[in-house]
Formats: C-alpha cells, structure tokens, sequence
C-alpha cells in the first residue's frame, strides 16, 4: 500500500493514431515540472501515476498546471486482491468527513471476483457501520470514495481540477505581444494551453517607462512561464519610434500608427524565431486602438496570422481568469502606462488608411523599425 | 554615478562600514547579558546614546533606540496617545511624512481627533492658523524639523512659544529625520518635546533610529517584551546598528565644513539649472533664505513628467527622486507639494536632487548639463 498521484488527461482521449505523440510529449512536460518533488512518473492503463511524492501538496499544484492534465487525485494504491484490506483502508479514508457520500467503483479488471455495484455496496456499509454521523446520497453526495480496480486498487476522494488543453509542444509557436497589463499575460496564457510554445515581444519606452515597468514584464512572463513551459522575453526600444511618430504625425493617429510598428517589429521577430502566429491581447472595443475598424488596420501590416483569444471577452472575464493563472496582481502593479505622453487625447476610432499611409510616408519607416529589431534584448523566463 | 537622492538613503562610510563589523564580529554579545563581554557592548551603546543626547542638548536617559524614523514617529504619537488620560486633539503640518500622518490618523483609535495645520506656499506651517487651532485640548502638535520634499526648515522655536502659552500640557513632535545634524536644534529650552531620528540618512545604517523624549511626557510602549531601553522599547538591541550610527554621527560632527560644502553645492546646481533651464521653478524656500535646509533642492520642470526626467538621468547614471522615495510607488502628485498650493501638473513636474556628505560640487556641472539636455529633448514630446 502507498500513496500515489494520480493524473488524469483530458482531450488526448480524442486524437487517433497520434495519440502517442500527444501523450509523450505530457509525459515529458509532467517531468519537467515535478522532478525535484517526486521519483518515478509512468504511465500505466490511461492514468499518469506520480510515486515516492515527497511533497504532494506541491505536486498537486504543479501537476494541475501542466496543460494536458484533466485533473489529479492523491490517491492509495493498494494489492487488490486482499477485498478485506480494501474495505478496511475505505474506512479508514472517510475518518474524519462529514456530510453525505457515496462509493463510486470502476472495475477495468473485468476478471475481479466482484462487480461495480457489488463493490460499492460492500463498501458503503462498512463505512456507514463505522461512521454513524455519515449518511448515503447517490444522487447528490458531498464526498464521493471512487475506487478504480485496474492492476491494482487505488482509492482517492478528492478529484482536483487542472487547467485542461494540450501539452505544450504539440502545436506549434507563437509569438505574443506582452504589455504588462492585464489582457496580454491571460491571451499568452490561453493559447499556450492549446499545446503552442510562446514567445513573448515587449514594447520598452525608456525614459517613459523605467526598469521597474520592464521588471514587471519579465515577472508575469515568469508566472505564465510555469504553464508555458519558459517564455523567452524580446525586449525592443521603441522610444524612438514613439517620438517619430509624435513629433511628424497628426495626434488622433499616433496610437494606430504605433500599434502598427509594433505588429511589424513583432511580425518580424516571430518569423525570425519560426513563429506560426502572432497573439495579443485584443478585445473588440474595449479601447480606441480595438475598434473593430482599428483592428482592419493594425491586422493588414501583419503577414503572420493574429490570434486574439479576448476578443469577445469582457475585461471582468478577462480578470478573472488573470485572477485564476496569478497574474492580475502583477499586471495591476502602478508602473504600467507611464507613456501616457503618447497617448492623444482624442484618439481615431475609425482610421482610415490612407491617412496611415499618408503619416507612414513621413517616417523612414524601415530604418526604424531595423533600429529597434537591432536594438532587442532577449531574456529567457 | 551622481548620487543626488541622499534624502530617501545615504551611503554607508567606510568608517561606518568597519565599525559595524567590528560590532558583528566581536561585539555580538546581547548586551543584556551578565558577563563582561555583555558589558561592553552595553558601556558602548551607552556611549552612542550619551553623543546623541550632547547633539540634543538632553539627558542620555532620555535618548531610545528604535529600528528607524518611522519607529521613532509611531512610538512618539500613537504611544503619547496611547498614554494620555483624556481624549485630545492632535494637530499635525500639512506636510508631515506619511510615518507622522497615518499615526496620527491612527490615533484616532484612542478617541483623539486629528486635525491638518496648514501651511504656506513655501510650506512653511501657517502659524497665525496655528495659534488659533492650540487651546487646553490639544494633546500633540507634530511638525518636522526639515520637510523631507522640499528642504524647508519650519519655525520650531516659534510653534514652542506658542504651545507654552496656549497648549502647556500638549507635547510637540518633533520629526528630525531630514534636520537632525544637517540644520541646527537643540532641545534644551523644549519641556515637553519628541525627536525623532534615523541613522540611515546621515551615512549609517539602515533598521537604526533613535526617539528622544522629554522628562515627564507619558509615552506608552508600542512593542512589549524583555523590557529593554527601561520598558520603552523592548527587544534586544540593534547593536551593529546602533554603533554604524554612532559612528555615522562622530563622522558628521567631526566634517566641520559640512554645512556650507551642501549650500555650495545646492547654490551651484540650482543657479546652472536656472541658466540652463529658464522654465524651472524652485519649489520651497528661497534659496538664501535661512528657512531652507542647505541639502534638499526641489525644482519642478514644466511639462515634463518628473517619472520621465527622473529615467532620463538615470539613463545617464545620475539618481534624484520625484519627492519622499517612501511614497514613490503611490503614483499620485506629492500631498506636500499639493498642500503648498502647487498644481497637480507642476506638482508631478517636480524633482527632488538631495545632497549628502560625499557629494562634490563638481556633480553639479554634469547634472546641470544632463538635466538641460533632456528637458529639452523632452519637453517636445509633451501631451498636446
């Protein structure tokens, strides 16, 4: 008898012949992630079984980060053929709970002397003889004791939720455009859950903003970087193009054109680093340079696909989930928006290109955005 | 490096720094000890406290050591709060440091009410106001000695002659942070006054401070325990930290030319910044006044943002502040500058450079050169 994590997976279950594929590369990611808290991490009959945990609580919180996972179970495994030993071990697991339960047995050992319903029964009036204070409920119980008969037996109570989505590796790479707010970190976050390795671009306007705005950026690509598997930050000065386009273009413009080197500086980088796509953290409407019409000119400088995974996300939705991944307290730190400078105080909602083209005209717009692409420092999360 | 920002920390001396090792090393002894060893270190504590009560003109007995400046201020108001026998009213300067301003709000926990003094536009304590907010129930008067933004040095003497005429049993706070050695006091003639004090802006260490109460004035304990510094702050003492700021003093008081080398160098940048910069406004006390602290120069730089002037210069290696570092993470425009009857714009335009006993007077040319060339970059990238 000992106790084991147990991990189950989730959308895996779909894929076909290259399912192999998808379950060796979470075999890999789960490795990665528990090595120093665990021994050995194998697969056996469908269910990813942690032994030797020497911190579960720890292990517990890793493993439901690793994207792939349905969820985990501390769990006991035990020799299955001893049924007296199994019934006694249930017992001893609903000490100290209170409320209703119920006994849940799946037999993949179609060959064990005793049934599914035959199992729970057993179970369930030992348990009931010896906790008098718990009562039965099938329907709608508060605990529920599953109890999986396979090469052995293994019992758990708790179910715990992972993050879900596909490992990380197994589709692909994308290039995210990171502000240090709260929408870019939660769009990094839900594309790399579908199983893409992200690359992060930072936009820095020294002296606008300083090295702690920077720090910041780099600290959530760390706290993202848990589930993304390392996120490798480019940092790109872009104060000279900013002041360009202060300086020689007309104010309600400025943020589109903007937007627009940034999508090119960072179009540019993700081709370099064999990116299929782009991501940010967009949302229709939500501020002048999202307008639906804003986002036709900004999406037309790019030859890389845009993934914007907020676009029909209220900013509460969004908090939520920055909430749930531990980056809103971060995103929420005051260091962010120090190039309110730039910002018009009436910015265009509805550009029309070719007043972009007409202002683009009037910047060397090659050698800046070259300057700026020299000019990146990368730093790995 | 320019180290102009000697108001939010100073840098340690050598002297200093040696001093404090030979404390870790040798004397690590807890002075509460019974052995000799143990005695030692307690007669070279002692020693420290008698140099801080001579600096003050008191009684080394009344000299306790606390962990800093904002120790030494919450155990003065919210203890002398704590202590006294009847609800009162606390009046506090405009300006005062937040470490002053929340305990006072604070000791409204114990019934009192707190009230803001206001002050000129130099930030000076209004004491026409002054006179007629002071009558029996006031409890504590809390004014600094140096104001930490502006260098502005207020009118103590003045306030102590009208609290013993109209407010005898109240106390006077005294927050010395930015005065204490750098602008001249003595307690002598204050019978029922607070000081407070902090190492780590006369070139000690950081976690040491000192709060220097008047014979008589009831002051409850705020941190309770072994008993140390005669039931007033328990906790073994800080004993490295207190010897760093024992050496510290020695070291300030023995740099007799101190005062005017910090004037001189104040003087120097504010008139190559004024030349350089003819839009700069000094924020404060005219700059010969004997009302401004000779090392706290405060200027505000219309329409530049002081966030971005402040990065600029640090791109250059050269280190100022926007106002108290303490609170410079609240991103909002300085309440000092504000409560001077500045505008949100120049309030948030406003630079601080603070000098320090290592600083010279050539800093000021490259300083001054480097603040005229990015205000000038600058100011043409300004919001429209």
């Amino acid at each position: 008898m000992r106790e084991v994590l147990l991990a189950k997976f989730g959308e895996i279950y779909l894929k076909g012949l290259n399912r192999p594929f998808f379950m060796k590369m979470l075999m890999r990611r789960i490795r990665e992630r528990v090595k120093d808290v665990c021994g050995e991490v194998y697969l056996s009959d469908s269910r990813i079984y942690m032994i030797d945990v020497k911190d579960m609580d720890e292990c517990v919180r890793r493993v439901t980060r690793v994207f792939g996972v349905h969820s985990v179970s501390p769990a006991i495994e035990m020799e299955k053929d001893d049924f007296e030993k199994i019934k006694e071990t249930a017992s001893r697991m609903m000490d100290g709970v209170s409320g209703t339960f119920k006994v849940l047995a799946r037999r993949s050992d179609k060959h064990y002397p005793i049934d599914s319903p035959e199992i729970n029964a057993q179970l369930g009036e030992r348990i009931l003889m010896e906790h008098p204070q718990l009562k039965v409920d099938v329907k709608k119980p508060q605990n529920v004791l599953n109890v999986e008969i396979r090469d052995s037996a293994l019992l758990y109570l708790k179910n715990i939720p992972a993050y879900g989505g596909m490992p990380v590796g197994t589709n692909g790479r994308a290039t995210l455009l990171l502000s240090g707010g709260i929408d870019s970190p939660v769009a990094g976050w839900m594309i790399a859950k579908r199983g893409v390795k992200i690359d992060a671009v930072h936009f820095y306007s020294f002296p606008y903003t300083s090295e702690r705005a920077k720090q910041k950026v780099i600290d959530l690509a760390k706290i993202i970087s848990e589930s993304c598997c390392g996120v490798r930050v480019h940092i790109v000065p872009f104060t000279d193009i900013q002041m360009q386009i202060h300086e020689k273009c007309m104010d309600e413009y400025t943020t589109i054109l903007m937007r627009r080197y940034m999508m090119r500086i960072a179009d540019r980088i993700a081709q370099k680093n064999g990116s299929q796509a782009l991501i940010t953290g967009e949302s229709i409407g939500q501020v002048a340079s999202q307008t639906i019409y804003a986002l036709q000119t900004t999406n037309a400088v790019c030859s890389l696909p845009v993934f914007r995974p907020l676009i029909g996300f209220d900013k509460q939705e969004i908090i939520d989930i920055a909430v749930k991944i531990g980056t809103f307290e971060t995103s929420s730190l005051p260091f962010e928006d120090c190039c309110t400078v730039f910002t018009p105080r009436h910015p265009a909602t509805h550009p029309k290109l070719e007043k972009i083209l007409e202002c683009e005209e009037k910047l060397d717009s090659e050698a800046l955005i070259q300057a700026a692409i020299d000019g990146v420092e990368v730093i790995e999360t | 490096m320019i180290y102009f920002d000697n108001s939010a920390t100073t840098q340690p001396t050598d002297g200093v720094i040696s001093a404090m090792q030979r404390a870790l090393r040798d004397g690590f002894f807890n002075p509460s000890a019974a052995y000799s060893p143990a005695l030692n270190v307690e007669n070279e504590l002692n020693e420290v406290r008698r140099l801080i009560a001579s600096t003050l003109s008191v009684k080394a007995e009344r000299v306790i050591f606390t962990s800093g400046g904002t120790e030494s201020d919450n155990l003065a108001v919210l203890g002398i709060s704590r202590a006294a026998r009847k609800p009162g009213r606390i009046l506090y300067s405009a300006v005062e440091h937040p470490a002053v301003k929340a305990a006072c709000k604070d000791a409204e926990f114990f019934s009192h009410k707190a009230e803001q003094i206001p002050v000129d536009s130099a930030g000076m304590v209004d004491l026409t106001a002054l006179e007629k907010m002071l009558d029996e129930s006031v409890l504590l008067i809390c004014v600094m000695q140096v104001n930490n933004e502006t260098g502005t040095v207020q009118p103590i003497d003045e306030i102590e002659k009208l609290r013993s005429r109209l407010s005898p049993e109240a106390v006077l706070h005294i927050d010395g942070v930015q005065g204490y050695l750098r602008s001249p006091i003595s307690l002598k003639a204050f019978p029922r006054a607070s000081y407070a004090l902090s190492s780590h802006k006369l070139h000690g260490p950081k976690g040491e401070g000192a709060l220097v109460i008047a014979e008589g004035v009831r002051c409850a304990p705020r941190q309770v325990g072994g008993g140390q510094e005669k039931d007033r702050r328990s906790g073994t003492e800080n004993t490295s930290g207190i010897i760093g700021m024992g050496e510290a003093i020695k070291e300030m008081l023995a740099d007799a030319g101190m005062h005017s080398r910090l004037l001189g160098i104040k003087k120097r940048l504010f008139e190559l910044i004024s030349s350089g910069v003819p839009e700069a406004r000094l924020n404060g006390e005219d700059i010969e006044s004997p009302a401004a602290a000779p090392h706290i120069l405060n200027i505000a730089f219309p329409s530049v943002r002081s966030e971005t002037l402040l990065h600029a210069l640090e791109g250059e290696e050269i280190y100022v502040s926007m106002g108290s570092a303490c609170s410079a993470h609240a991103r909002k425009p300085s309440e000092t500058l504000v409560a001077m009857g500045l505008s949100a714009e120049m309030a948030s335009s406003s630079i601080r450079f603070s000098f320090g006993r290592l600083n010279t007077i050539d800093e000021c040319e490259i300083t001054a050169d480097a603040v005229k060339r990015n205000y000038e970059l600058l100011k043409r990238y300004q919001r429209r």
